[in-house]
């Protein structure tokens, strides 16, 4: 036998190559077959109606429910997604490695941005006009030992004035002090109706800040600490976010009163990472994925009052329909 | 100095032609695959991590990072079991086997941060392993004076892979699916690939020579070997005056003042510019002397961090930068090696060999840690102005009190 191998080793060698690219062949398109098969889940009915990617049928397909329930895809394909008034931002991968932000308003693509890392975070202001986003910046590899950081890019569609990055705004207040240091990051954007007023968040060092923003002045100012991903409620009185449990725990989302201070837990969101989104003035929606489970969208009610409900498995990146 | 006894079988050519050797373009091959299977998994990870598992991103660069340090280690195993055994083929297949399989792990472990973890720490055992016996592999059967040459060819072959795999995965997430099975399958595909021409197409090496037992101890002699000494700490001291890749291209964005988007495309205008000239510096190499193009190399990387300090900007900056990067890369990372290997003799050649990388290796992970730290604490121009500082002490040092060419 093994004197037979040696003979013919050449011959294996091509054999058990044929072999692994024919079964590499034959797995991968039984599996792209049976998922485009399995078709979408139906979701339960939101009042508000809902935008989000399907992370169900393999292709990441913009996907609506509208408020019976009906489920409709449409043939965007995003890693993120978020509309207001017409306007949709779709993060996606354009170029081998490299991603780009696609702005739509209405069914017409008006603009694309390319992206200088992973997707993260995308949200469009009330108006429709503002469009921002979040990407983690990897370089060469995202393994390099320190070589974490995010870029927030802000998009004023009625003005066409790109902000690439915010850590460009000069002025910068932690605690009405001037931030000096080289190592900033912003993530997480939401904008309030002024179209001029943002919240963000802002990390540097090992903190994390709660930042407001003004675009047309250029400057940040720093709110409360240990607040990541803001989202403001449609009447601008409460903002959620995200917060660690610990130094290393998983992250929680909190409502905060703006006039009163109060902050206030979402029960079942532990070990979320997301951006939450408003779907009416009493309900936040939010994804997860459940222990050793794939990506779902839950909504729970603003105030704490209740848990979180499973409202669509297989999805991600929910969005107010309107 | 020991002069490497390169007695060949058939296949290897007489030295005066300047074609390498069979085996190397078949190790080159070897490396093409596994690195298109490698790279496919690093394009694919941010999204895999972010939006299939949802996981913190920082906290897995930061365990992996410790990892990459822990496991340079384990070349030095490679090294000396290769050379102890007498077969470094059957330990370089060990260690592109290893890491092949750990293709299939990332389904199986799922988003626990300590599987995800463990299977890279795997991915970069194998790695570890396998690198020391594979480039004793390279330098066994290539003639003395042809060694530039053919460590210039194989690191060509492995930036060609590097730069297929993240156009794989882009195209599988495009046109196929976006669910993370196939991408792995298809990439633990090319791993396989790569293993099946190592094992059925590349001879293991047949020693010349009365059979001398290896023991750890003659591992340990090789560091009273002046030559090697000497060039181990040089080469040391330079990788720890080496900012890494991802602060040059972060800096060289902030310095430039060019759309972060360039910023995607910094890595691949090195990676192009290694492809293209580490054949060409090889060859060089061979002919006014390996210590003096990897000495060179350094020089080059000088200039690039002077750039980062100014005066200029704009694209033009950028594409000088890339591109004299590049040109440090193709005159260090096969240079060192086939200079290493003119140091040793062929029964120690892997384990002298995986000294010089660790040493190396390491030296760069504490640069990168330490430049990290510098980032938090200095501005940018600070922190490149220290790295700039380091680096002319070292290459003064290497110059009057090393002399790692004087053996």
């Amino acid at each position: 036998m093994v004197e037979w191998l040696g003979r013919h080793r050449v011959a294996v060698g091509v054999a058990s190559m044929v072999i692994v690219v024919i079964a590499a062949l034959v797995y991968v398109v039984s599996t792209v077959r049976s998922e485009r098969a399995t078709g979408s889940t139906p979701g339960a009915a939101v009042s508000s109606g809902l935008r989000f990617v399907d992370n169900g049928g393999g292709r990441n397909l913009v996907s609506d429910v509208d408020p019976s329930g009906v489920r409709t895809s449409t043939e965007m394909s995003c890693l993120r997604v978020y509309t207001a008034n017409g306007t949709t931002v779709c993060l996606r991968m354009g170029l081998p490695g490299a991603y780009e932000a696609a702005v739509y308003v209405g069914e017409a693509l008006v603009r694309t941005v390319p992206l200088p890392g992973t997707p993260s975070r995308a949200r469009v202001s009330a108006s429709g006009q503002i469009v921002s986003w979040t990407v983690f910046v990897t370089g060469d590899s995202y393994l390099a030992p320190g070589g974490f950081s995010t870029r927030t890019g802000i998009l004023n569609l009625s003005t066409g004035v790109l902000v690439e990055s915010l850590e460009e705004f000069p002025t910068v207040l932690i605690e009405g002090k001037p931030d000096k240091r080289a190592n900033e990051n912003y993530w997480g954007v939401t904008f309030t109706g002024d179209d001029n007023t943002f919240y963000a968040t802002l990390g540097s060092s090992d903190q994390t800040w709660l930042v407001k923003g003004n675009l047309t002045n250029r400057t940040v100012t720093s709110v409360r600490k240990d607040a990541e991903c803001p989202s403001l409620s449609p009447d601008e009185t409460r903002i959620a976010y995200k917060k660690r449990a610990g130094r290393l725990g998983g992250w929680r989302l909190f409502v905060l009163d703006l006039a009163s201070g109060t902050e206030t837990e979402l029960p079942g969101s532990d070990g979320v990472d997301d951006q939450a989104a408003w779907l009416d003035q009493n309900t936040v929606a939010y994804a997860k994925v459940p222990r050793g489970g794939k990506p779902t969208i839950y909504t729970s009610p603003a105030d704490g009052s209740g848990t979180a409900t499973e409202l669509i498995p297989g999805a991600s990146s929910p969005s107010p329909r309107d | 100095m020991y002069v490497a006894s390169t007695r060949g079988r058939g296949s290897v050519p007489p030295s005066a032609g300047s074609r390498v050797p069979t085996t190397v373009v078949l190790l080159g091959t070897v490396s093409l695959l596994t690195d298109v299977s490698s790279e496919m998994v690093t394009a694919f990870l941010p999204v895999y991590v972010i939006f299939n598992l949802q996981m913190s991103y920082l906290q897995l660069g930061l365990l992996d990072g410790i990892y990459t340090g822990a496991t340079a280690v384990l070349r030095l195993v490679g090294g000396h079991v290769s050379d102890r055994i007498r077969r470094p083929k059957a330990v370089a297949v060990a260690g592109y086997g290893l890491s092949a399989a750990t293709r299939l792990g990332f389904p199986l472990v799922g988003a626990s941060a300590g599987g995800l973890g463990g299977v890279l720490a795997l991915d970069r055992a194998g790695k570890g392993l396998r690198t020391a016996p594979r480039d004793a592999l390279i330098s066994l059967s290539t003639p003395a004076d042809q060694l530039g040459a053919a460590f210039g060819v194989h690191r060509m072959m492995d930036t060609v892979g590097a730069l297929i795999g993240p156009l794989a995965t882009f195209a599988v997430l495009t046109w196929l699916t976006t669910s993370p099975g196939p991408i792995f399958m298809i990439s633990f595909c090319f791993a396989l690939l790569g293993v099946i021409v190592l094992v059925f197409f590349v001879r293991e090496h047949r020693f010349t020579g009365p059979r001398t037992a290896v023991v750890f101890r003659d591992a340990l002699g090789l560091l009273r070997h002046r030559g090697l000494r000497r060039t181990t700490v040089a080469a040391g001291l330079l990788g720890l005056a080496t900012i890494s890749d991802a602060f040059v291209f972060v800096v060289l964005q902030r310095a430039s003042g060019v759309s972060p988007t360039l910023l995607a495309l910094m890595p691949v205008g090195t990676a192009l510019t290694f492809l293209v000239l580490a054949t060409p510096l090889g060859r060089l190499s061979d002919r006014v002397g390996r210590w003096r193009v990897f000495f060179a190399g350094h020089v080059v990387l000088l200039a690039v961090y002077l750039l980062l300090l100014g005066p200029f900007d704009g694209l033009a900056l950028v594409i000088v930068t890339v591109a004299l990067h590049g040109v440090f890369y193709a005159a260090t990372d096969g240079v060192l090696m086939a200079h290493g290997a003119t140091l040793v003799p062929e029964r120690l050649r892997a384990s002298g060999l995986s000294i010089v990388q660790t040493g190396q290796a390491l030296a760069r992970f504490a640069s990168s840690v330490g430049f990290g730290v510098l980032l938090t604490t200095l501005p940018f121009t600070a922190a490149v102005l220290v790295a700039t500082g380091a680096l002319v002490a070292v290459l003064v040092a290497v110059v009057l009190v090393i002399r790692p060419e004087v053996s």
